[in-house]
């Protein structure tokens, strides 16, 4: 989905007019969270802090819909009702994700992903 | 049931009807079946009354059939019919083409229905003695019901299909019989060879029958036969113009057919088993490889006779084979030590007879002699054969050796054994009112009216028979006794009563089957046909006989040196034919070095190195490639987001900048 919207932008090298400055402020914004969520992700060994760096990914994603809605599609709702649709799938993963680490935690006694490295060749 | 169909045509040739027809071959598959599976535990003593009550029943159905079919129904306006008295489609092809398990008498079928049920009776009450005590004794019987069962379902086939299935089951249960003492590695080793040859042969039957299908686009015989000897028919022309290597397909399918019976029959040149088959116990041997089982050949060229009989050239192969057989064999059996087998050799020799009279023979009327004189001598051949067997049975059951030299001077200690044995050997011999004379003399009638070089032949075997019959009976019955006054302190006496029933029996039976106006019953065209001995004709082959009795009898009557000195003078010659002409060296030779070396080491190699190096190169390959990548697969989590965030990336970058 992100690369469709990415491509959109592109193919149509847009200069985003009158509200390109802020389009182009929250796009920004937006990068740098996921990138942020990205280093996060790597870095981190902890499973709780990996799953709080996955949250800042889908909320990056999330204004980018928010962002490119309000400023591209004015009159439409198809951005908003997707980043809704993230909010609800991220609750639910985070829910499961929270589940399997209480299991990895009985097992293995550490929520470290270091530990759980069994499942290899 | 739809599938089933039933072709009843008179019935009640067969007592009580069409059930009576089928438990003729299924009373000894049911007691097989008994024994095989609970004989060793349960019946361990009761297991030989079984199977020969069985087997009792089953020939009193037999000669009932035999008596209704010659005598009450059989014949329609003078001429004995084929009827299909039983018919059940087995599996179907197409209309025309179908597999039937079926029971069809006819002339032939009937005689040999008798034959077999009665041998077995003998042999199975035989056996009662002679196998008494043995550890598989109920395993034994359960295999003699095996083959009665296979036996009798080749001769009764009404589909060229089921006789080669049964031709098969005949094999197996020779086989097991001939392997019985398996602990013995000679035993095991002629069972193997047995097997081996005549499933070589069988390959040829197999063939034979496709071909012969193939054209006439049936498997039933009556169908079969019908298309391919009439003249007109599209199959036969079709059949006939087909040529392949200067033979006429015709040529080819009925020769293929004629090679499994001879390795079957025991034909020059695959007899090699059966000497070898003597391994198993005597009184198989009277069974399988004297009566029943080595006929079948002679039974399935008599069986497509009709069609054989409008191809010269298949037929004259069937002749000379056959008179080549019975020359070779007569000659070896002169040189010979084992008792057992110079009646092997001199089986092969008489079923070369039977085989060369079918050869010379042609269809319908007095032409038909031959046909007729082969199933005569099969008829009377079963009898003293089987006899001389059992006898040969009685002294090594005696001697507990097969070998001649051990023997000698037994005609005190086993005057019944002693009796019945010279009675087997006139028989054998030709001599006039014992029933071999009758046969052979029709079979070299039938050679001399047709082709004198067989006659030649013929009359040659006759001579050399009676020479190395005597000499057998001589070196048994006569010469030294220091071994008989031996067995006469120590040994114990001529066998008990089931031993002695059965010789006595067959022993009036080699002497008044010659009466048997076989000639009115069974011949080419179902027509009877009157037949006379012409004294004139009779009295050279007869005083060939007996001039080859006389000469055993100065030979081997008493213990001298005269034998040893014939073949010391002989050399090379007695030295050849005592190597049985070296076939066994020959075949050993073009099995082991030429195609071994030639065409089995290649292939192995290739199977080797080509075929299995292609596969494990495969896997090596497979197993080398995964052993560099396994490390993808660390189990450490950020790797795998690594792969999977490297991978979107290379998409996206793919997507932009290539797929534009």
């Amino acid at each position: 989905m992100k690369y469709f919207f990415l491509q959109a932008t592109l193919s149509r090298s847009l200069p985003f007019g009158e509200a390109g400055g802020a389009l182009t402020h929250i796009l920004f914004l937006s990068t740098t969270l996921f990138f942020i969520g990205m280093y996060g992700l790597f870095t981190r060994r902890n499973m709780i802090t990996i799953l709080m760096a996955v949250e800042l990914i889908l909320n990056s994603v999330n204004i980018n819909f928010v962002a490119f809605n309000k400023y591209l599609y004015p009159g439409k709702l198809d951005g908003i009702f997707f980043s809704i649709f993230v909010i609800t799938i991220a609750a639910a993963e985070a829910a499961v994700a929270i589940a399997i680490i209480i299991n990895l935690y009985r097992s293995h006694h550490s929520i470290d992903v270091e530990d759980a490295s069994e499942l290899k060749y | 049931m739809k599938d089933i169909l039933l072709q009843i045509t008179m019935a009640n040739i067969l007592p009580f009807g069409e059930v009576g027809g089928a438990l003729i071959p299924l009373l000894p598959l049911a007691t097989f079946v008994i024994l095989g599976l609970f004989g060793r535990k349960y019946f361990k003593s009761f297991a030989g009354i079984l199977g020969t009550l069985s087997i009792l029943i089953v020939t009193l159905l037999s000669f009932y059939t035999a008596y209704h079919y010659f005598f009450v129904e059989g014949k329609v306006d003078g001429v004995f019919q084929k009827i299909v008295a039983l018919k059940y489609t087995w599996l179907e092809f197409s209309p025309n083409v179908s597999i039937d398990m079926g029971i069809v008498l006819d002339p032939i079928s009937v005689m040999m229905i008798v034959v077999v049920s009665f041998v077995s009776l003998m042999v199975h009450i035989f056996s009662l003695g002679y196998m008494e005590g043995e550890e598989r004794f109920a395993t034994y019987y359960a295999f003699l019901s095996l083959f009665t069962f296979s036996m009798l379902g080749l001769v009764l086939s009404s589909n060229i299909f089921q006789i080669y299935m049964f031709w098969e089951l005949v094999g197996v249960s020779s086989y097991l019989l001939i392997g019985f003492y398996f602990d013995k590695p000679s035993a095991v080793a002629a069972s193997k060879k047995a097997f081996i040859v005549t499933r070589f042969a069988d390959l040829g039957f197999l063939v034979g029958i496709l071909i012969l299908a193939f054209y006439s686009g049936t498997l039933d015989f009556g169908v079969l036969i019908n298309k391919l000897t009439s003249i007109q028919s599209p199959e036969f022309i079709h059949i006939t113009s087909a040529s392949f290597l200067g033979a006429s397909m015709l040529t080819w399918g009925l020769t293929l057919v004629f090679i499994g019976g001879a390795g079957k029959s025991a034909m020059f040149p695959l007899h090699i088993w059966l000497p070898d088959a003597m391994e198993g116990p005597t009184p198989v041997s009277a069974l399988i490889h004297a009566a029943t089982m080595v006929v079948a050949g002679v039974f399935l060229v008599a069986r497509l006779f009709p069609v054989f009989s409008v191809d010269g050239t298949a037929l004259n192969i069937v002749a000379y084979t056959g008179a080549l057989s019975a020359l070779l064999a007569a000659i070896i059996a002169c040189t010979q030590t084992d008792i057992k087998r110079v009646l092997a050799y001199s089986t092969m020799s008489q079923i070369g007879y039977m085989m060369f009279s079918l050869g010379v023979s042609k269809y319908g009327g007095e032409n038909g002699l031959g046909y007729m004189a082969s199933m005569f001598h099969l008829f009377t051949h079963a009898f003293f054969k089987s006899l001389l067997f059992l006898g040969a049975g009685a002294v090594i059951h005696v001697v507990h050796s097969n070998e001649m030299k051990d023997m000698g001077g037994l005609r005190k200690l086993m005057p019944i054994t002693h009796i019945t044995f010279l009675i087997a050997c006139l028989a054998i011999a030709g001599i006039p009112i014992f029933s071999g004379f009758f046969s052979k003399e029709e079979i070299l009638l039938a050679a001399y009216h047709s082709n004198k070089l067989i006659y030649v032949v013929g009359v040659l075997a006759s001579g050399l028979t009676a020479f190395y019959m005597f000499r057998l009976y001589f070196s048994i019955f006569w010469n030294s006794t220091q071994n008989a006054d031996h067995l006469m302190k120590h040994g114990h006496g001529e066998g008990s009563l089931t031993i002695k029933w059965p010789l006595i029996i067959l022993a009036v039976c080699a002497l008044l089957a010659g009466f048997v106006p076989i000639a009115h019953w069974v011949t080419s065209d179902g027509v009877p046909l009157e037949t006379h001995i012409d004294i004139g004709f009779s009295t050279l082959p007869v005083l060939l006989a007996l001039a080859g009795i006389g000469l055993a009898s100065y030979l081997y009557k008493t213990a001298n040196t005269r034998p040893q000195a014939i073949a010391h003078s002989l050399g090379g010659l007695y030295q050849t034919a005592y190597k049985k002409f070296y076939i066994d060296e020959i075949y050993l030779f073009i099995t082991k070095k030429i195609i071994f070396n030639l065409i089995g080491r290649p292939a192995a190699w290739i199977d080797k190195n080509i075929v299995d190096g292609l596969m494990n190169g495969l896997a090596a390959l497979t197993g080398k490639i995964s052993e560099l990548i396994k490390g993808l697969q660390s189990g450490k989590l950020q790797n795998y987001t690594l792969y999977f965030f490297g991978g979107a990336l290379g998409l996206a970058i793919i997507l932009i900048y290539f797929l534009q």
